[in-house]
């Protein structure tokens, strides 16, 4: 798993399957370049919804409009890139259904790569490119120090990783239930939603289970608030601000556990 | 070692929280390198599960199996490149795809070299005749063009064992002619090693030395096709076509069973010669034309499924 020439290898064969699909959907260009910059302003109006919430107020749980921006983009960008690399992981229910799940089983890459790849849709990159509108316009107004510039950095890439552990360990469940789609989608999208605004909005037994159970926090908000030079509103030490790649390490390593398990426990479908 | 080893091979299913499916039950056999062997048995007796461990999609419950050396579940992936695997009622092509962009990923994920890929894909066009079809996709297929892009899908990587779990499900009588035949010359000309699972016994019939029987989970029968032929013991039938009408046939060593015109249907052992029965009948009747009915290995095989 670790030898990085497989890794190599697996990449190029990811590169390859998406390729293919991305030069299928090409033979209808016109229909592409519609869905696209459909999805992306639709995914806009997300954040113009919040960007009317502040003609009411100047601040939401004490950040301003610029702040909640830096946040929104952040978790956005994540997600948007984890679900564009690895979202179709979320069909894998249908994969065990049609028995398509079994072909991929008896091909020479891995599964996981097989299953992230299939029907890749490069139109969902429309999602990326708001998200990271928004968190650059965000950035202008960040007081930029080098290490707060690799913080950011290291955010969104823990934020990424986060946002795909949480696809590949819930899609997980459909080895299990092959019709559990809603259940996953409700971690993912919904840890999304919430990660979209400051967390001091929510109670502190929220933002706790937000840290301790459900770590979707380190996503964005500790690694942000020191970047925006913030002390943490529910008094949690500064070193949490620096902990988002562990937790991210941790979370995958986690996951891919859990693939493993339902790989093993796989039952295929009756005849 | 055997190319593939199966040494007390269960699979259950768990269905309804209490009961256990039995799907295969402790199955042993051994299949060496270029054997063709058909596995037959009923609806629901454990042929695909069998294909599935042995292609390391599913985890076997207990037992023992080596593919190539390997355990399949364990090393699926390494594997796969040695193996080819046709879900007859499934396709492994991409649906909305020509099928040249299927071949072409194939080899892509499979890194066959690009000289034998064309090699092997212009060979399989040819002897598949699918030539025309590349730019079609696959959807547009009838179900033999797609079973003949299937197979040529499973084979493009060179193989050295294919599984077939019911690839003529559906086809029509030539189809199923052209694919035995194919069937046939591949392993003649490769070796390639064949498992072949399928309700046609035809299939079998043209293409199987040896013949695994299962039912309910449990291999019931394995041996040679004559084997299993003779087992059903009983008797072949002579079929004589007279120049005209005759009273039934009388000659030592058969019974006329049936007249109908100048037909006449005679039986004798299976394992009695035909030759003395064949020149008894030539010499005291006007013979336009003769022949011989093998034991209908169906009912031999209906017989094994009732003998349990
Ligand atoms: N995924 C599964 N879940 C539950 N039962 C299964 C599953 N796959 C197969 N079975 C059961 O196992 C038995 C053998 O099935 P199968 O191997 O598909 O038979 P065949 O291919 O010979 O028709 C059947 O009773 C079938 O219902
Ligand atoms: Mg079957």
């Amino acid at each position: 798993m670790a030898d990085p020439r497989a890794l190599a290898r697996h990449a190029r064969a990811y590169v390859d399957i998406s390729a293919l699909w991305v030069r299928a959907a090409m033979a209808y260009r016109a229909s592409w370049w519609m869905l696209t910059i459909g999805g992306f302003l639709i995914t806009g109006i997300d954040f113009v919804g919040i960007w009317i919430l502040f003609h009411n107020v100047d601040a939401l749980g004490g950040f301003t409009l610029q702040e909640v921006a830096f946040l929104y983009g952040g978790s956005g960008v994540a997600m948007a890139l984890a679900d564009l690399f690895v979202g179709r992981i979320e069909r894998i229910g249908q994969m065990i259904r049609l028995g398509k799940l079994d072909q991929m089983m008896v091909r020479p890459v891995p599964l996981l790569v097989q299953v992230c790849a299939d029907e890749f849709a490069l139109r969902r990159i429309a999602r990326v490119l708001q998200a990271a509108l928004v968190l650059g316009w965000g950035c202008t107004y960040v007081d930029w120090t080098p290490s707060r510039a690799l913080l950011t950095g290291v955010m969104i890439a823990a934020g990424t990783a986060i946002f795909f552990a949480l696809f590949i360990g819930f899609a997980c469940i459909q080895f299990w239930t092959t019709d559990s789609a809603e259940v996953a989608n409700a971690f993912t999208y919904g840890g999304n939603t919430l990660t979209s605004y400051p967390l001091s909005v929510f109670p502190s037994e929220v933002v706790k289970g937000l840290t301790f159970f459900f770590p979707i926090a380190f996503v964005n908000w500790y690694p942000s608030l020191q970047v925006l030079g913030r002390d943490d509103p529910f008094g949690y030490p500064d070193w949490t601000q620096y902990l988002s790649p562990v937790v991210a390490v941790a979370l995958v390593a986690l996951a891919l556990l859990v693939w493993r398990t339902g790989v093993r426990q796989y039952r295929s479908t009756g005849s | 070692m055997s190319l593939i080893e199966v040494r007390d091979l269960r699979r259950t299913f768990r269905v309804r929280r209490r009961d256990d499916v039995v799907a295969v039950h402790d199955v042993s056999f051994d299949i060496e390198p270029g054997e063709m062997v058909g596995y037959i048995g009923p609806n629901g007796a454990g042929k695909s599960t069998t294909i599935k461990m042995l292609t390391g999609i599913l985890v076997p419950t207990s037992g023992h199996l080596r593919v190539a050396g390997v355990d399949p579940s364990k090393r699926r992936t390494a594997l796969a490149s040695r193996i080819g695997v046709v879900f007859g009622q499934r396709t492994t092509l991409w649906w909305d795809l020509p099928l040249r962009d299927s071949f072409e990923l194939l080899q892509k994920i499979y890194r066959i070299p690009p000289a034998r890929y064309r090699q092997n894909l212009d060979r399989f066009l040819e002897l598949l005749d699918l030539g025309d079809l590349l730019d079609t996709p696959v959807r547009q297929l009838s179900l033999g063009q797609r079973m003949r892009g299937d197979i040529t899908a499973a084979l493009l990587h060179d193989p050295e064992i294919l599984y077939l779990d019911e690839p003529t499900i559906g086809l029509d009588v030539v189809s199923k002619g052209r694919l035995r035949e194919f069937l046939r010359a591949l392993n003649a000309e490769r070796a390639t090693t064949l498992l072949l699972t399928t309700h046609d016994l035809q299939d079998i019939e043209a293409l199987c030395d040896r013949v695994m029987v299962i039912d309910h989970g449990s291999l019931v029968f394995d041996g040679a096709l004559t084997q299993l032929q003779a087992r059903g013991g009983s008797s072949r039938t002579l079929v004589v076509d007279l120049v005209d009408e005759r009273p039934a046939i009388e000659v030592p060593g058969a019974v006329t069973v049936r007249v109908d015109g100048p037909r006449q249907w005679l039986t004798f052992p299976a394992d009695a010669s035909a030759a003395p029965i064949v020149s008894a009948v030539a010499a005291g009747y006007d013979v336009a034309d003769l022949s011989i009915q093998e034991p209908d290995i169906e009912d031999v095989i209906r017989e094994l499924y009732a003998g349990r």
